[in-house]
């Protein structure tokens, strides 16, 4: 589909939309940086008791709440539609059905407002969260993208230039927290409940092991997860807050060991941190310990920007219109989409 | 129609997987079932490999399924995250199954009722050592039971004593 070629150099406000799996999200954020309004309709407590997302109750929901959702964020952004001068959404990675909800929204007020549309890459988003409302920001940098569906190490270069330099091969970090939390009967989801009972537990308790896979920035949690049944297994009374504190313990180690490695290899200036499993304490504590003594700067995005949010997505999508210009109006979603480079 | 088998490793299940693989034909489809921890990942892993897939092959759990090119294209689905049998239908393990696809379904005891009953179902269990896994391979329908003898003497390296 042909698109209008307009002045992309006066796009300022974007309106970001965000529906790839848990949460409904829309954000109004100016200049890629400024975050103006950023609503979360999370719904964590419909998926709650099935322990985990559940696709057709993910997808009626986003229809239901996507549009509640928008309007929120305009009235607290305290602009008026008009004042939007371009619509994002994340067209993956993700639930096709959820992803499809938000893509067509973003593309039909697109039209509506005679806008661009700007389709954005969830994983990328991720990465600009760390730039939102911190004007200190400075590239570059090494990501470690930590969710329930993502563990990734990722050298940011430049504006427009990143690149993976390694992942897990099997379980995602935050994949890993509900699946022990599922087992220790501690409900969904699982990283703060781990997170919360932890600190009740001692996290020398159990040696659970450090996965160190071949590749030095490629991590490994199936093993861990193993271990803790096999812990649990056998010691069928031990204490679940010492468990949740040991297997934390486990991950955060391996996690910020390897990220620390990677910055110092590729000399990047800081860290920065994104995803779900961000928003954990001690992840954050320990990032913050090994950047005061590598000299680095570390970039925590607000706990409420760890997690799945529309804030991120707006600001990507700022940057890729800058960088890219607008897409296509005939993009669909893609639910496989990885992080390989950026969109060009 | 069931065989037993016994491994004792991850390695050991994906090179018990590689075996089965061998004898892997579009259209096939095998459901694994296991608690958490006992290799249902790991079987596929070494499935893909066996297959010539050459990139790794990680958890589905979060986005349901995964899609990877080899000798046969091989979808690997988890319906861990699904609680209604129905919700299967969602992903349309059939239109998978056309071709040159062959689908793995990790906990797919779960939802054996809505698929076609033409599969193999193998069950991993924990065993007496912390990596000790017993399988449990059985054959529902023609496909496999047609196949059940050679895939007894593949799985003659891992023959429970």
């Amino acid at each position: 589909m042909n698109q209008p070629t307009r002045d992309l150099s006066t796009v300022r406000t974007v309106l970001g939309i965000e529906s790839s799996c848990d949460e409904t999200a829309a954000a109004v954020v100016r200049d890629g940086r400024m975050q103006l309004s950023s609503v979360i309709s999370s719904q964590i407590d419909r998926h709650a008791r099935f322990g985990g997302v559940v696709p057709e109750i993910a997808s009626r929901a986003h229809v239901e709440m996507l549009n509640p959702v928008i309007a929120e964020a305009i009235v607290q952004a305290g602009i008026a539609d008009a004042e939007i001068d371009a619509v994002a959404a994340t067209y993956g990675p993700g639930l096709v059905g959820s992803l499809l909800v938000g893509v067509s929204a973003a593309k039909a007020l697109a039209l509506v407002w005679d806008v661009p549309f700007v389709a954005v890459n969830h994983l990328e988003a991720h990465l600009y969260s760390s730039m939102l409302e911190d004007p200190t920001f400075e590239l570059p940098v090494v990501v470690l993208l930590v969710s329930g569906g993502h563990t990734m190490l990722v050298h940011w270069e430049a504006e427009g230039s990143y690149r993976v330099l390694g992942g897990t091969i099997d379980d995602a970090a935050g994949e890993a927290y509900d699946k022990v939390a599922r087992y220790l009967g501690l409900g969904y989801p699982g990283g703060p409940v781990i997170d919360r009972i932890s600190l009740d537990g001692d996290p020398e308790a159990i040696a659970f092991p450090r996965a160190l896979p071949d590749r030095p920035y490629d991590f490994s949690f199936s093993g861990l997860k193993t271990s803790v049944v096999n812990h649990v297994r056998k010691h069928p009374d031990v204490s679940a807050e010492d468990v949740a504190a040991s297997f934390q313990e486990a991950v955060v180690d391996v996690l910020v060991t390897k990220t620390r490695r990677a910055a110092a290899d590729v000399g990047a200036k800081g860290i920065s941190i994104g995803g779900g499993v961000a928003a954990n304490s001690r992840l954050r504590e320990q990032i913050l310990t090994v950047c005061a003594e590598d000299g680095l700067a570390a970039y925590l995005p607000d706990r409420a920007n760890c997690t799945d949010n529309a804030a991120m997505v707006a600001a990507a999508g700022w940057w890729q219109l800058q960088r890219a210009g607008e897409s296509p109006l005939d993009t669909g979603a893609d639910p496989g989409l990885g992080l390989g480079s950026p969109a060009a | 129609m069931i065989l037993r088998a016994r491994t004792t490793g991850a390695d050991a299940t994906r090179a018990l997987a590689g075996a089965i693989a061998e004898q892997a034909a579009g259209g096939d489809l095998i459901l694994l079932a296991g608690e958490l921890g006992a290799g249902k990942t790991a079987f596929v892993q070494g499935f893909g490999a066996a297959l010539g897939v050459d990139q790794p092959i990680t958890s589905p759990t979060f986005t349901l399924a995964h899609h990877y090119e080899g000798r046969l294209v091989l979808h690997h689905l988890d319906v861990y995250r699904l609680e209604r049998i129905s919700e299967i239908d969602d992903i349309g393990v059939s239109e998978l199954l056309d071709g040159n696809g062959v689908v793995l379904i990790e906990w797919g005891d779960a939802v054996a009722p809505a698929l076609p009953n033409d599969y193999l179902e193998i069950t991993l269990r924990y065993g007496e050592g912390d990596d000790d896994r017993h399988l449990e391979l059985r054959c529902v329908g023609g496909r496999w039971s047609a196949r059940h003898r050679t895939l007894g003497e593949k799985l003659q390296p891992w023959a429970e004593d």
